[in-house]
């Protein structure tokens, strides 16, 4: 629809008339407001046949939406909702989703493109200025009502009779009380629950993977293993929230590279076992970097050093990660010697 | 008395058969008048003039997806079951079946894999949160850099803001619904920073979960917050916010014809009912297409929560990414004192989350303070011609960014091939360094674009066309430009800094003057003062150099 | 019968007659192949570790010592077994080329023959892991959903849900799975390369590691679907937060330009 078919004598001569009455203030101020520029005509207003064409591209587009919406509804009847197909470049994808998706598509931007294009060609694009009005009130209408309000105050007499006054305020400032009220049953008190876990002393080290209790020869050096404590299964009621406690990662390091004495004490034969939850907010760290004896945390990247305590050598944590005490029972399987010693996971305002 | 009632009925026969007469489509809104009043409605509404700038639509973008989000969450209501109760999945998605799992997810997994269509809706629905809050986000950067939150629209940019953080709590609640691995984590996160508040973070964290993490309750809490309370909120906000906008009328760019008491543009009907209407349709198109093609949040790749899984890459949504940077690059301090923990290296960061959001949301009213301007303003500002909010808004967006390459550091590490370590010091750095770099660099590049208008409007535009005058010298034709260019370069105000008056009185007596007026003043200086804006040209100088012709 | 013998002087008969042959041959010689077979390997085993060793001098003992020891340039070898050098000269990884935070996968320089020697030397040097048999890596038969679980448990952390990988401390990295042969997992998960902990058969038992296998076969593999759509690289909210601004945004700004745009206007021509 390019401009250069419409012959000269079809356009409309206005133009020249706004351009005189401006040059007069030209002359005073070359930077005034010359008004809003002549309306200029679109090859639509002026050329039936342009016009024509934009009516037809407008329900041309309005058809594909119907015929979209219809291929919507024999997708969703005919293709299996299992049915997988490969699309270029996008790989394997499920047919239904893709079909739906684009019939919709489809079918809702022709809807849109249409009546944009039907407004842009068809609709009268003349420019036109609305005045605006300001938002403040003027001072007799400000007046009125400053006027209907002391009346209204004094009629109320709420200034003058204090007592009615104040016992309102206390009574509207106190009943939100009882919702506030209401939210303690949202949860029971913390008491010590964040203190302890269900690991115990003689709670043998169940390895998640196999779900059998280890022994310290299976534990290589440089190899790392994650334990539950013996009893807690995944389909016990209360799973998640022990586990989110309880977890455990064991990894053996040569004891002569175990820089902290009390880790080693607490290790069996360079087997240390340390909890799996992150003292930053609680992630479950293990990203065990079995060279460095680092362990970083996928969430935030605090990495502790396993081989010196636990302690935190990077990021956010503020505390080494607790470490379970362990040792080996008389069948010779690895257990615990008791539960961590200090709260495991982030750290709270009565931890101490 | 009677021949009142005489004529009101002989009126009432009248205006009977008049609108007997009257098409059925009249007769009904005649009905609905009668009752609503649509006829006055109509009158200040139907033909309103709405200007055209591709930037005005941002809004409406932001509108159209909540109303895609709300519709497509309705649906989605109907398959979803927000309960944390284990069960055993027997769906079609093999790689899961067999695997314990919370109901939310099962059902999640049913929408995604056995309800025709529920993937599309599911993904639709997540596609337009991401779009929406990014929407949101450059809405409100276009109204910061244009001024358009002055006066009379300061209430409406606080509402608007409101909406962008409710989105992101109402974004983040329902991503946590699935209560998949991911999400899981994100809410474990959560837990943490709860944890962390002194005193009553301890409790908070019981009531909320209902007793220890995870506990059996939060999905079902989530979903009523989700669905309900936040949505309820946000769409009064919404409501509020559009009839702001019709009540102020649309802010418009500086142009021929166009004033601070006037709005230029086509008319609601039928034109802007066209376009905005169809602009919907355009929408809602487009994220159909997208979540036609592109995944998002593929759950049954990431499992079933478990509080002992965890993945790498572990990140909240992009709105919650900053959050997630400031929690990452932030130091791990700790303090115990008297047998309590003061966790301050997620404590800190909870504080300044809001803060970084407030910083921008106070902005509007620190420059009206500094201005003292009381007017109205219709006409917006070119960001150049306010140098120093362009330059704090920049800092603003930088720190940002900043704090979002902090969220994803890990992913900057893979795939730049660089140390997660290198990227947490550089961002810890650049928190404190990188705004007041980008202000001082963007302060400078508005006063050298201020002052190529201002070059422009005297000497004209340069045409690259290079004449020898007859002596022998070399000069570049300047083509002088348009009334109408003339007038959109030299519409805009400067204000000129405020002083804080004599030391004394007329009578001599020391005048005390307050602190808050002296930072007033310090503020107004380095907002308004010699070197912070380029004085644009006056009648006289253009007049003078015009009249002197071929002097340059 | 008569049909057969009537056929008996047709011109392929002799072809027939002489492919019965050879089979039956074949057939008898698998049969008492076994024996046989042990026998040749013993040589074959000698020639390989010699051959390795040689193979060993040139490539590897600059930086392992000359006879695996270990030097400060790298880590003994004495007792990694054949799974590990199958692993690492496998994927290229060995020889290194730059000491750096972790050494990369790289093109293989080595035919399977060498590395076969080179790993049967090494072995001799002490026991360790041996290379895996197809029975034990190929997915057939495993419980993709049991090895999904233990992904999640034992892998995820590092390497992503379904293996996309991921970043370690300083620089340090879990590298994407995609495309990885199925016996060098086996093999990473059975000695632990560089600073992957190894999850040795006492823990991680060959079903558990089978069941691994099936699941990024699974979930990272060619035939993969992806019902969504474009996974965008499988790395979650990033990613999506990225295409959401770009794509979605970007897309609706450009749609939001042409519906603001004036219409082009008629001009003089």
């Amino acid at each position: 629809m390019s401009s250069q078919d419409i012959p000269e004598e079809n356009l409309p001569a206005e133009q020249e008339h706004a351009h005189g009455a401006v040059s007069v203030a030209d002359e005073k101020n070359p930077f005034a407001d010359p008004g809003l520029p002549p309306h200029e005509h679109r090859v639509q207003d002026i050329d039936e046949r342009a016009a024509k064409r934009s009516e037809r591209t407008v329900a041309l587009l309005f058809t594909v939406s119907m015929l979209a919406t219809v291929g919507f509804i024999a997708s969703y009847v005919t293709i299996d909702v299992a049915k997988s197909i490969y699309v270029f470049p996008i790989g394997h994808i499920s047919a239904l989703n893709f079909a739906l998706g684009s019939c919709l598509g489809l079918a809702l931007f022709c809807i849109g493109a249409g009546a944009v294009h039907w407004a842009r060609t068809l609709m009268s694009d003349v420019e036109v200025a609305d005045e605006r009005h300001p938002i403040e009130a003027t001072p007799e209408v400000k007046a009125k009502v400053m006027a209907d309000f002391k009346e209204g105050a004094k009629e109320s007499a709420l200034g003058r009779r204090k007592l009615i006054r104040n016992t309102m305020f206390g009574a509207l400032a106190l009943f939100p009380l009882s919702g506030v009220v209401l939210l303690r049953d949202l949860g029971p008190l913390p008491g010590t629950k964040l203190r302890h876990t269900i690991w115990s002393k003689g709670k043998l080290l169940v390895n998640m993977n196999t779900n059998e209790p280890l022994r310290p020869s299976d534990v290589a050096v440089g190899s790392l293993t994650f334990v539950k404590p013996e009893g807690l299964e995944e389909d016990d009621h209360e799973f998640q929230t022990e586990i989110a406690k309880a977890a455990t990662m064991i990894v053996r390091i040569q004891p002569d590279n175990i820089k902290d004495k009390q880790e080693l004490e607490w290790s069996y034969q360079g087997i240390v076992a340390y909890s799996k939850i992150c003292t930053h907010v609680g992630c479950p760290i293990s990203l065990y970097e079995q060279q460095t004896h680092h362990v970083l945390c996928p969430c935030h990247q605090s990495t502790f050093d396993l081989s010196d305590g636990g302690r935190v050598i990077f990021g956010p944590a503020g505390h080494a990660l607790p470490q379970l005490r362990i040792g080996v029972n008389e069948e010779g399987y690895l257990e615990a010697l008791g539960d961590f010693e200090e709260p495991v996971g982030p750290a709270f305002w009565e931890r101490g | 008395m009677s021949t009142n009632e005489n004529t009101t009925a002989t009126s009432a026969a009248g205006a009977d058969r008049s609108r007997g007469k009257a098409p059925a489509g009249e007769r009904v809104a005649d009905w609905a008048d009668g009752r609503l009043g649509i006829y006055s409605l109509a009158k200040a509404n139907m033909r309103k003039i709405f200007p055209d700038h591709w930037s005005f639509m941002l809004g409406e973008v932001c509108l159209y997806t909540f109303l895609i989000i709300i519709i497509t969450g309705v649906y989605l209501t109907l398959f979803f079951h927000p309960s944390m109760n284990e069960v055993e999945y027997h769906g079609s998605y093999v790689p899961l079946q067999g695997q314990l799992m919370s109901e939310a997810f099962n059902s999640t997994m049913h929408i995604s894999f056995d309800v025709r269509g529920g993937l599309l809706i599911r993904q639709i629905h997540h596609w337009a949160a991401l779009i929406f809050l990014a929407g949101m986000f450059v809405h409100m950067m276009r109204v910061f850099f244009t001024g358009a939150f002055r006066k009379p629209r300061e209430v409406n940019w606080l509402f608007g803001f409101l909406l962008f953080v409710l989105g992101m709590f109402t974004g983040f609640t329902g991503y946590s619904l699935p209560d998949d691995l991911l999400s899981g984590t994100g809410v474990r996160f959560m837990e943490g920073a709860v944890l962390s508040v002194p005193i009553v973070g301890t409790y908070l964290s019981f009531f909320l979960f209902g007793g220890e993490f995870p506990g059996g309750d939060f999905v079902a809490r989530f979903y009523s917050v989700h669905i309900l309370l936040l949505p309820g909120i946000m769409l009064g906000l919404v409501v509020a916010h559009l009839i702001l906008v019709f009540y102020h009328k649309h802010t418009q760019y500086a142009g021929p014809g166009k004033t601070n008491n006037n709005v230029v543009g086509m008319p609601l009907l039928p034109v802007y009912m066209a376009k905005a209407g169809g602009f919907f349709f355009l929408v809602f198109g487009v994220i159909a297409i997208i979540s036609a093609i592109a995944t998002i949040n593929p759950i049954w790749t990431m499992g079933p929560y478990r509080p002992d899984q965890v993945s790498t890459g572990a990140q909240p949504d992009w709105y919650m990414g900053f959050s997630e940077g400031l929690i990452r690059v932030m130091p791990g301090w700790e303090i115990n004192l008297w047998g309590h923990t003061l966790v301050l290296g997620v404590f800190i960061p909870l504080v300044v989350f809001p803060l970084v959001l407030v910083a921008i949301a106070v902005y509007p009213f620190i420059e009206s303070w500094v201005t003292g301007d009381k007017r109205e303003h219709h006409i917006l500002d070119r960001p150049r011609n306010a140098p120093t909010r362009t330059a704090f808004g920049v800092a603003w967006i930088t720190w940002y960014m900043v704090l979002l390459i902090g969220g994803g550091n890990d992913l900057w590490a893979t795939h730049f091939h660089l140390s997660i370590n290198s990227i947490t010091w550089f961002v810890r750095i650049a928190f404190f360094v990188a705004p007041v770099i980008a202000f001082v660099v963007t302060k400078r590049i508005c006063l050298g674009l201020q002052r190529r208008d201002r070059d422009k409007v005297l000497h004209g535009r340069e045409t690259g066309i290079i004449k020898r005058l007859p002596h022998g010298e070399f000069i570049e034709v300047h083509e002088p430009l348009s009334q109408e260019q003339l007038h959109t370069l030299t519409a805009h105000e400067q204000y000129v800094p405020a002083q804080i008056g004599p030391a004394v009185d007329e009578n001599g007596v020391k005048r005390k003057i307050k602190g808050s007026a002296k930072l007033r003043a310090k503020l107004s200086k380095a907002y308004y003062g010699e070197d912070n804006q380029i004085p644009k040209p006056t009648v006289e100088e253009y007049k003078e150099i015009t009249s002197g012709h071929g002097h340059h | 019968m008569k049909k057969l013998s009537a056929r008996r002087r047709h011109p392929l008969a002799a072809v027939v007659v002489l492919f019965i042959a050879l089979a039956a041959c074949a057939g008898l010689y698998t049969a008492f192949a076994p024996a046989d077979k042990a026998q040749a390997d013993e040589t074959s085993q000698s020639l390989a570790i010699d051959e390795g060793k040689r193979l060993y001098a040139v490539g590897c003992a600059s930086c392992h010592g000359t006879g695996g020891q270990g030097t400060t340039d790298g880590p003994s070898l004495v007792g990694v077994g054949a799974a590990a050098v199958d692993f690492q000269v496998g994927t290229g990884r060995m020889p290194a080329q730059q000491p750096g935070a972790q050494v990369p996968k790289k093109k293989v320089i080595y035919s399977q023959a060498e590395i076969d020697q080179l790993a049967a030397y090494i072995a001799s040097l002490g026991a360790g892991p041996s290379i895996p048999t197809e029975a034990q890596y190929s997915p057939q038969g495993a419980d993709i959903a049991k090895g999904g679980e233990l992904f999640r448990t034992n892998c995820a952390q590092c390497h992503n849900f379904t293996g996309k990988g991921g970043a370690l401390s300083e620089g340090k990295y879990a590298p994407t799975l995609e495309g990885v042969d199925p016996k060098h997992i086996y093999e990473a998960m059975q000695t632990g390369p560089q600073n992957m902990p190894s999850f040795p058969d006492t823990t991680m038992t060959e079903k558990n590691k089978k069941d691994i296998i099936a699941y990024l076969d699974a979930v990272n593999g060619d035939e993969t679907v992806e019902p969504g759509g474009l996974s965008l690289g499988g790395l979650g909210p990033v990613s999506e937060g990225l295409f959401a601004w770009v794509f979605g945004l970007g897309a609706l700004i450009a749609v939001a330009v042409w519906v603001a745009a004036r219409t082009a206007k008629a001009k003089k021509s």
